[in-house]
């Protein structure tokens, strides 16, 4: 996985609630057996005024002019800033896969679907949450200001914006550790793997019937 | 020792170690597998020379690609017409078998959408930790289980390790009381709980269903309820285990038999919430007051009663709801201050993992029978949750029931809940669906979902719009 140590980008806003992970990368797009390559899909639904298909040349598409990710203004960003419940609904891992392909590495919100939150975290992709009042005001700053960008220093826990303020942001401290050394989930839990045995046969002592039943 | 929630319970089982952030290692009892969110799981267990921890933990079925029409399922993997959705069916087959996971394969007799084939197999189990690649795995949790949907590094972690990294969730009672009026079903009760807490309202929550009206309801209702709990934004769904939860468990094929049976059943009795448990948040409603329930807009949230009417943004004060439910009521095509009973139906789905259940499908053929489907209803069909409840519904004669009426009858798929396969609500068609979300695109590009039971949808594959079940 890519370490995360402090991103400063350009802000794209999508100023609506509950941006469900259908929305963020639709359904005919989850047919890929592979991990990357969903950029180009990113909210297609939005981005697009055709219906997107797998494997498709995305250059040619008529694009909805009025949707924030085709207006050059936003075209580097790579950070997010979002309404509440952001990431709801589907546990689709290639929501996180997409934004990632595309280019944005922390998505700022007041708060995030549970699933969504958890899949950011191993896949480099950082999931801020910020007081709403202190969001509202930087979706206005975006607005006034072509070209705004804010800086997000995951060592220190803070959003700083160009103005000088700094917001504190909450991380729990494992998943801190694992996005600032990039280092990979399965590896750091199999060192404990003698702890999982231990825990498995005394588990299927009590409950012997949770084993060996699938055959 | 404190008194402790059924999630309490759960969760202290299953710690592996705790760690001081408050993050916990806990181990995972089942993994369910389906062709979706599983290829890249496999793919970084084979790049990464990893082994699944525990064979027998898994079991797989294709669902989400799968045809549903007899003709494009008769030639197995190689009539899929779609490339893409064959690739990704025939790559679970050839991960599973590489692996050797036990798989029902796309025409086995007990293939079917995951969380019908769980249950009725038996693969799912009270007391267990049981995760799926899929969020509405919270199913599961009708059965005392703990249960919730994952994203596919997760799938990959717990094949490789049989545990996930967890944190403790919060405890929430949604407290139903009392009981339900005519017509009034689990899907109309856990809509009108949407309703009332919002999409977003369980998040942080595993929630359990406590009261009457979850004791009395059977077991294909409280996995309904429990399925939609993610669309409350909790992950987890649970119900007490009781009798009903014991008598559906028997005797199936992964269940335990003889001596371990008696074992099992033993200590599931202690799969309740303790008297004076604490819970963080409680939610009580009358049963009396739900009425059947039909979504209007574009979040399961957006739901009001058959008799009520699509709300008015004029009458709305704060402007970013009034602008959610204009953006809404837009895609929707609706106008504000309609009546329900006015939106029209051009297309009836019945099926999903939130109803696809033998209960569901006698639901719809009692309303159904007799009757014709509407001539102004384009489509309407049902699609069975499992080979086993297909085959079930036939010798009910239920099948028959659904095409005299000129209803579509299909194979075990997920289907049109959000068309993956070849069922696509077409852009502008108003659907009546007895699946989970209604979210804009979510059928078909362009397509209006409107979420209801399967009493409902039925009724309204025969009047061409939403009517009164009570009253029929």
């Amino acid at each position: 996985m890519k370490a995360f140590t402090t991103e400063q980008g350009i802000v794209v806003p999508i100023d609506r609630a509950n941006v469900d992970t259908d929305m963020i990368i639709p359904k005919q797009f989850l047919k890929s057996i592979r991990r990357s390559g969903f950029g180009p899909n990113l909210f297609d639904e939005l981005r697009y005024l055709d219906k997107g298909e797998p494997g498709q040349d995305c250059s040619n598409r008529p694009l909805n002019k009025d949707f924030v990710l085709n207006q050059a203004r936003f075209a580097a960003a790579s950070i997010m800033l979002a309404r509440k419940n952001f990431g709801c609904g589907s546990s689709r891992e290639h929501a996180p896969w997409a934004l990632d392909d595309y280019g944005i590495r922390a998505v700022i919100a007041p708060s995030f679907a549970d699933i969504f939150f958890n899949n950011c975290f191993n896949n480099g992709l950082l999931p801020v949450v910020l007081d709403e009042a202190v969001v509202d005001s930087l979706f206005d700053r975006v607005a006034a200001n072509e070209g705004y960008q804010l800086t997000i220093d995951l060592a220190a826990q803070q959003v700083i914006t160009p103005e000088g303020e700094r917001y504190d942001f909450d991380i729990d401290a494992n998943r801190k550790h694992r996005l600032l050394n990039g280092l990979d989930d399965i590896g750091i839990t199999l060192n404990n793997a003698d702890a999982i045995r231990s825990y498995e046969e005394k588990w299927r002592a009590a409950s012997p019937w949770l084993f060996d039943s699938i055959k | 020792m404190s008194a402790k929630t059924l999630y309490d319970k759960l969760w202290d089982s299953h710690v592996v170690q705790q760690r001081d952030d408050g993050s916990a290692l806990i181990y995972i009892d089942r993994q369910l597998l389906h062709e979706v969110t599983s290829p890249q799981a496999f793919e970084g267990l084979r790049m990464a020379g990893r082994k699944p921890w525990r064979i027998d933990a898994n079991l797989a079925t294709p669902d989400h690609n799968v045809p549903s029409e007899v003709a494009e399922r008769s030639g197995g993997i190689a009539s899929i017409i779609d490339d893409v959705s064959r690739i990704q069916v025939q790559t679970l087959d050839d991960n599973c078998d590489e692996f050797g996971i036990k798989e029902f394969k796309i025409n086995d007799a007990q293939q079917g959408i995951v969380h019908v084939v769980g249950p009725e197999t038996g693969a799912t189990l009270p007391g267990m930790t049981l995760v799926c690649g899929d969020s509405h795995t919270a199913t599961h949790g009708a059965f005392g289980a703990l249960a919730h949907g994952i994203g596919t590094s997760e799938v990959e972690h717990v094949l490789a390790t049989q545990c996930l990294v967890q944190k403790k969730m919060k405890n929430m009672k949604v407290d139903v009381t009392g009981t339900l009026g005519l017509g009034v079903t689990p899907k109309d009760v856990v809509l009108a709980i949407i309703g009332e807490i919002g999409t977003a309202g369980g998040t942080g929550y595993a929630i359990e269903f406590a009261g009457q009206v979850f004791r009395d309801m059977s077991m294909e209702g409280r996995m309904t309820v429990c399925n939609m709990a993610i669309e409350a934004g909790a992950r987890v769904g649970l119900v007490a285990v009781d009798d009903k939860t014991i008598d559906y468990v028997k005797g199936r094929q992964f269940a335990p038999s003889g001596d371990l049976w008696e074992r099992a059943v033993a200590a599931w009795a202690d799969l309740v919430s303790d008297d004076n448990a604490h819970f963080d948040a409680v939610v009580t409603l009358r049963g009396e007051d739900i009425r059947p329930q039909v979504t209007w807009g574009t979040s399961p949230e957006m739901v009001a009663p058959i008799d009520g009417s699509v709300p008015n943004p004029a009458d709305i004060g704060d402007a970013s709801a009034r602008a959610g439910v204009e953006r809404a009521l837009q895609y929707m095509g609706l106008n504000g201050g309609i009546a329900i009973t006015d939106i029209p139906v051009d297309e009836v789905f019945i099926g999903s993992c939130t109803n696809s259940r033998i209960e569901d499908l006698r639901a719809a053929a009692a309303i159904v029978a007799g009757k014709q489907k509407a001539a102004s209803v384009q489509r309407a069909m049902v699609v069975p949750g499992s080979g086993a409840v297909k085959r079930q519904a036939e010798q009910e004669g239920l099948d028959k029931i659904f095409t005299a009426a000129g209803i579509e009858w299909r194979e075990p798929s997920c289907s049109m809940c959000l068309g993956m396969n070849s069922d696509v609500l077409p852009a502008g068609k108003h659907c009546a669906s007895t699946s989970n979300r209604n979210f804009e695109g979510r059928q078909g590009f362009g397509g209006r979902t409107h979420l209801v039971s399967p009493a409902m949808a039925a009724a309204a594959a025969i009047h061409g719009r939403f009517v009164d079940v009570s009253k029929l």
